[in-house]
């Protein structure tokens, strides 16, 4: 969010979500390659010009095995993306080129439809290359660190306590700017405190939580819903030997819970969406949303089904074992893992533990398949389906299930490699029915979020892809 | 004095080593892995991640390198956070929480002797009942709930006045830390009134009291001369390592309250295996302990004669 | 003059007489003394009565009150104590298409203002289980959003929750957000698709309670779905002490809760504390350089970070993980608490050691295990009580505090300190979720007090020369 602010790419979303210029003010994008125009007043912080130089110095940084990015796999579609990243090729390989100081050509490696939705991405942020070299290990570690090619730019951070952005008068669309500054003075992750600096005055703009928004209620401000995109759901181990690894087993579980209870019982809180599909509500289809032109399959509580398939199971494998629930250690994902443990004991009588574990030590488990269900979430990174789709493909490092299936492999390698709508979308649609067929995953439900906005604040933008919250266009009235 | 303190100073430095040295065995004991993330990654680049963090080498000769960066004065970068070093945490942190930590403690300490020494004094009579009751629950109720109490207050307060008077979260003047200070140090002063309490009582009853008081000195002096300097010393004692425990503790206040403190690093370090900051932290803790200790034990000395000190 | 002339009577022994004087009390040795002043003190045998009554709540206690803690029922979140309530029986949940506007299309230009909505009303009766509301439609409207308040809306900025948004075609909204039977307050609002025009329309209603066949029967409260009509009332569960935030009864988990609470709450304090005594003193008494090295070894155990050791000591227990780890958090606390102790105790006795009675013992030939079992720890019990009265409320937090991480009861095992942990989170809208565990808390930690009290008045020689 923050970075969002301070820097920009060659295009951007505006309120209503279409993609509109950013430094890039025209493109022209085919099968083979994508080219981008920058408009000659983009100007970073210190008043340099932006530069297609400063793009691919960025992206040639980001592939290169040295910087060990996490995100270097976003580049894929880039020509010889992969390979550099693999260190198979020297980084000026990369499928970039400037061919002046304000053109751009990417080379891609396969037909990408998405390409330039993709560039809205943090990754491909520029980085001027002299400026990056000047401050050697020291980059990105202080707010002098960083230069600046957006709407603000970053003159105070004191870490984990506050920042302050303030506007970046080399910005070329500064004429529309209204904010002078955006002071984030606390920084802390307990919520009922930001309420509580909130109803001070303190604060124009913070999240609620399932508990807090009572007492925000009583306060009597207004609350505010957005749906992130992101969508919730179990993950089972499907490694041979794991008893998840069994299909009735799965499709027991599947049977077994009422979607419309985890969202307006446990979770409690406006926004959240039913979890019916790996593919959240806002993902585009061929005319219309996708999951409106491909319903998602629904199994719904049926308890009965669910101790049928349950006894197949156990002729199959034996008496169910206890099972290994991983969660994170957030207040919320506890509170859902005791209610998983609660339905699977009270309803199928099977015994679940709950794994609480950290951030890394949650991940380090996935990977090494030291669990049999994980409670997992996945937010968009481009404004794609695959963002989605490829998350069980088998070579997928994401799919820490270790789900494999070749016929679903196909249908993503077919979305990759076709532009055309149709087949993309009717593809993902038989993928969508894999998922429930195979009861790869059981989605839980679409993540929603309540916040306070002070109604002194217009113009704020909130995106499923892209900067979100976005202050750049707001306007405070008196 | 100078011998002794010189001697206490050396075996810190020895009690230190091995502080440093027993954490780095169990961080290196617990399963999991530092450099993992979010998004999972190839084998080049994790080689490359290991790399730089010195994580490639055996586990002895990371120890090596490690206490020489330490001697002087090292303690590398943080993994979590990128290039930051640990140093500048302790650095940007540590005055903060310090600061909190001992104004708690000023609290605590003045709150401690002052109720304690009233309620020996008004022995089985109301006020005795009455502190010793607030004691009671300043001890049964959880601290979270007290900061959580202690804002809500603060909000409340300044909504009466309709303007903020005094704010309810965040740093940077002396308003700012009358709350969280005063919500820290309440079980510290819950544990030295009681201390300070049942100390008093005790000498109270002593034979130079009743001396003193035979000799016709007025109650004030003998309050002050006497029995405050003999009952004062289990709070002495207690002081020490209470002011360490503080100064790391206050996760809890600072999230509430907001403040950029160090103790939330620790806890989250510890939560991440940063070993690092895990490193830099435990060092720089136990050293401070160690100081608070042997300062402690100086001032004892001074306060009762009779102590030998060896 | 008559001289006293001696007889032979005179010179006769004399009997043995009683003694004059009598000791009207046998001789007692110092703890027999001190167990006669204990029961003597009211404070002590209040405080006795209290854990006591504690012990019967803990072990007695759910074979009276036989409610399974882990049965969760998400129709009755976080409701607060109350006598029995009645529902209503209703069909089984049928998903609705709600009202659509045929031949519908999106309005050119968005207007500027638009009047408030007309018709909006209730599409069937109000339940618990949803609440279904429709309007007619507002011209020129692209869409509506519908918000929800607990109380009645002063103005625009005071709807309350915002529920959801419908398209502009989308004539009708369902609501199943955690309802309740209380009076709600809907507000529905048009807009333009994306931003709100400012007038709203406004009804109120309160759901009835209501519960279907299959969930009564598998909630226990009646054995065949056949034996209710549609309609019909039913009594449900009676949670005297209300229930928890995903539905569970509290006085269960309370009970169940106290097992843990208790057990690490009372055995850790003792052992630490014993160990600490034991420690403290003999470091105390012989000094030099033992005390030094002792001192040192105390004060490298409590700088090192505890969370670190908690995982390890799991580890080594082997516990698996989801599995409560009691016997380790036990370990851990005993571990790396005793030093705090160990300090009080050792500068108590530094003190008394310089005492003349010390010096007198000595030159009678006394052994140094009997002078300080006999002489030094028992004038040092007054520190010591106090720090077991701090060391049992610690202790609960602590443990707390590690459930809440994962280190120590694992769900859905409950103990009183991870229940204080969940019930902050809902301090204001649902206190009772908080003030029973931690009133229980507060009731241990004042037993414990009180007894310490009277300890220290039975025990403490300085005290005793009171009476």
């Amino acid at each position: 969010m923050v970075l969002g602010h301070l820097m920009q790419g060659l295009v951007r979303y505006d309120r209503r979500g279409n993609v509109i210029p950013g430094v890039a003010e025209r493109w022209e994008m085919d099968e083979q390659t994508a080219t981008f125009w920058l408009r000659e007043d983009a100007r970073w912080s210190d008043g340099k010009p932006v530069t297609a130089h400063d793009f691919v110095f960025a992206w040639q940084q980001v592939v290169d095995p040295k910087t060990a990015s996490e995100y270097a796999f976003i580049l894929a579609p880039i020509k010889n993306a992969a390979e550099v990243n693999e260190g198979k090729l020297p980084v000026t390989d990369l499928g970039v080129v400037a061919l002046d100081d304000r053109t751009l050509q990417v080379t891609l490696a396969r037909p990408t439809a998405y390409f330039v939705k993709l560039t809205v991405f943090n990754t491909f942020y520029p980085i001027r290359q002299d400026f990056f070299e000047s401050r050697g290990d020291q980059y990105a570690a202080e707010a002098k660190d960083l230069l600046y090619n957006g709407p603000f730019k970053l003159t105070e951070w004191t870490h984990s306590a506050s920042l302050k952005m303030v506007k970046n008068e080399h910005y070329w669309d500064r004429q529309n700017i209204s904010l002078n500054a955006i002071n984030v003075d606390y920084i802390t992750a307990d919520t009922r405190a930001r309420l509580n600096l909130y109803t001070d005055g303190k604060i124009g703009f913070t999240r609620l939580d399932g508990e807090t928004y009572k007492d925000a209620l009583s306060q009597r401000f207004r609350i505010r819903r957005f749906t992130t995109g992101s969508t919730f759901f179990l993950e089972y181990n499907h490694r041979p030997g794991k008893p998840t690894d069994n299909l009735n087993l799965r499709k027991a579980i599947q049977s077994v819970f009422d979607p419309d209870e985890m969202v307006n019982r446990v979770l409690a809180t406006p926004g959240n969406l039913r979890g019916e599909s790996l593919f959240p509500v806002w993902i585009n289809g061929v005319n219309d949303k996708f999951r409106k032109e491909y319903p998602a399959p629904q199994a719904g509580y049926d308890i009965k089904e669910a101790k049928r398939y349950l006894e197949l199971a156990v002729k199959e494998i034996g008496p169910i074992p206890p099972l290994v629930l991983l969660v994170g250690d957030s207040p919320t994902a506890t509170k859902q893992g005791e209610y998983i443990q609660g339905v699977l004991l009270n309803k199928l009588g099977i015994e679940l533990k709950i794994d609480v574990q950290t951030f890394k030590q949650r991940l380090a488990k996935m990977t090494a398949g030291d669990f049999d269900i994980v409670g997992a979430g996945w937010g968009p990174d481009f404004d794609d389906i695959l963002t989605f789709g490829d998350l069980f493909a088998s070579w997928n490092m994401n799919n820490r299930g270790r789900y494999n299936n070749p016929e679903y492999d196909r249908l993503v390698r077919l979305t990759m490699n076709s532009t055309d709508p149709k087949t993309r979308m009717d593809a993902m649609g038989k993928a969508q029915q894999i998922l429930f067929d195979d009861a790869v995953v059981l989605p839980q439900y679409e993540q929603g979020i309540i916040y306070l906005l002070s109604p002194k604040i217009k113009g704020v933008a909130r995106r499923v892809i892209g900067p979100d919250p976005d202050f750049t266009y707001a306007r405070i009235i008196p | 004095m100078l011998a002794y303190t010189l001697k206490r100073l050396f075996a810190g430095v020895i009690t230190v080593w091995f502080i440093a040295t027993a954490t780095f065995i169990a961080m290196h004991q617990v399963p999991g892995d530092p450099l993992m993330n979010d998004k999972a990654v190839s084998a080049e680049i994790r080689a490359n991640l290991e790399a730089k963090y010195g994580l490639d080498k055996p586990v002895t000769e990371q120890y090596f390198i490690f206490l020489n960066n330490m001697l002087h004065g090292d303690f590398g970068i943080s993994f979590t956070q990128q290039n930051r070093k640990v140093n500048d945490i302790i650095r940007d942190h540590f005055p903060i929480s310090a600061t909190l930590g001992l104004l708690a403690i000023f609290f605590a300490a003045t709150g401690g002797v002052l109720w304690g020494a009233l309620t020996a004094i008004y022995r089985n009579r109301l006020p005795d009942i009455v502190i010793m009751f607030l004691v009671i629950l300043g001890i049964s109720v959880p601290s979270f709930v007290f900061a959580a109490l202690g804002q809500l207050f603060l909000v409340n307060l300044n909504g009466l006045f309709g303007r903020s008077i005094i704010p309810v979260a965040g740093w940077g003047t002396i308003w700012h830390m009358l709350m969280p200070s005063l919500v820290l140090g309440l079980g510290t002063m819950a544990l030295l009134t009681r201390l300070m309490r049942s100390s008093m009582l005790e000498v109270v009853n002593e034979d130079y009291i009743k001396t003193a008081r035979a000799k016709g000195l007025s109650p004030t002096r003998i309050f002050f001369k006497h029995q405050l300097r003999n009952a004062i010393l289990p709070v002495i004692t207690v002081l020490g390592p209470q002011i360490a425990a503080i100064t790391t503790g206050g996760f809890v206040v600072e999230l509430v309250f907001a403040i950029p403190g160090l103790g939330r690093y620790f806890v989250q370090a510890v939560q991440q295996l940063d070993y690092t900051v895990i490193m830099g932290t435990t060092v720089f803790y136990g050293a401070f302990l160690v100081l608070m200790v042997i300062i402690v034990d100086i001032l004892y000395g001074f306060i009762d004669p009779r102590v030998r000190l060896s | 003059m008559s001289l006293f002339q001696p007889t032979a009577i005179d010179f006769e022994p004399l009997a043995r007489q009683e003694k004059t004087e009598q000791i009207t009390r046998p001789s007692l040795s110092y703890w027999q003394d001190a167990w006669v002043r204990l029961k003597k003190n009211t404070r002590a045998i209040i405080s006795l009565g209290i854990i006591i009554l504690l012990g019967v709540f803990t072990l007695i206690g759910p074979l009276l009150w036989a409610v399974n803690p882990a049965l969760q029922n998400l129709n009755q979140v976080s409701q607060a104590p109350a006598w029995a309530k009645s529902a209503i029986v209703i069909a089984p949940y049928q998903s609705w298409d709600g009202i659509q506007l045929d031949h519908y299309t999106s309005p050119d230009q968005a207007a500027s203002t638009l009047p408030a909505p007309t018709g909006f009303s209730t599409a069937d009766t109000p339940t618990t289980q949803s609440v279904r509301l429709s309007w007619d439609p507002v011209p020129g409207a692209d869409g509506y959003n519908v918000y929800r308040n607990n109380r009645a809306p002063r103005d625009f900025n005071d709807l309350g929750l915002p529920l959801g948004s419908t398209y502009g075609d989308e004539l009708s909204y369902e609501d199943r957000l955690s309802l309740e039977p209380r009076e709600y307050y809907y507000s529905l609002v048009p807009t333009d698709g994306y931003d709100e025009y400012e007038v709203y329309s406004q009804i109120t209603l309160t759901p009835a309670l209501a519960l279907t066949p299959d969930e009564a029967v598998e909630r226990g409260l009646i054995t065949d779905p056949y034996d209710v009509n549609i309609g019909d009332s039913l009594t449900i569960e009676f949670h005297p002490l209300g229930t928890d935030y995903l539905g569970r009864d509290m006085l269960a988990r309370l009970m169940e809760g106290a097992r843990v609470s208790l057990f690490i709450g009372i055995v850790a304090p003792f052992l630490f504390v014993l160990v600490g005594i034991i420690y403290g003193g003999f470091a105390g008494y012989f000094g030099g350089r033992v005390d030094g090295l002792l001192m040192r070894f105390a004060e490298f155990v409590v700088a090192l970070p505890f969370l670190l050791f908690m995982i390890l000591f799991k580890i080594a227990f082997g516990i698996g993980p989801g599995e409560s780890g009691i016997m380790p958090m036990l370990l851990a606390l005993v571990l790396l608490s005793w030093p705090s102790t160990a300090r009080l105790v050792r500068g108590q006795v530094l003190q008394i050691r310089e005492e003349g009675y010390i010096e007198a013992a000595k030159l009678l030939g006394a052994k140094d295990h009997y002078l300080v079992l006999r002489h030094i720890i028992p004038n040092t019990m007054g520190v010591i009580l106090v720090t077991l009265t701090f060391a049992v409320p610690a202790a609960i937090f602590t443990e707390a505090f590690l459930s809440f991480i994962g280190m120590g009861v694992a769900p859905p095992t409950p103990s009183w300190g991870s229940m204080c942990n969940e019930g902050v989170k809902t301090m204001l809208s649902h206190p009772h979720e908080l003030i029973f565990p931690a009133v229980l808390i507060s009731i241990t930690v004042l037993a414990f007090n009180l007894l310490g009290d009277g300890l220290t008045e039975a025990l403490d020689s300085k005290m005793r020369s009171r009476d």
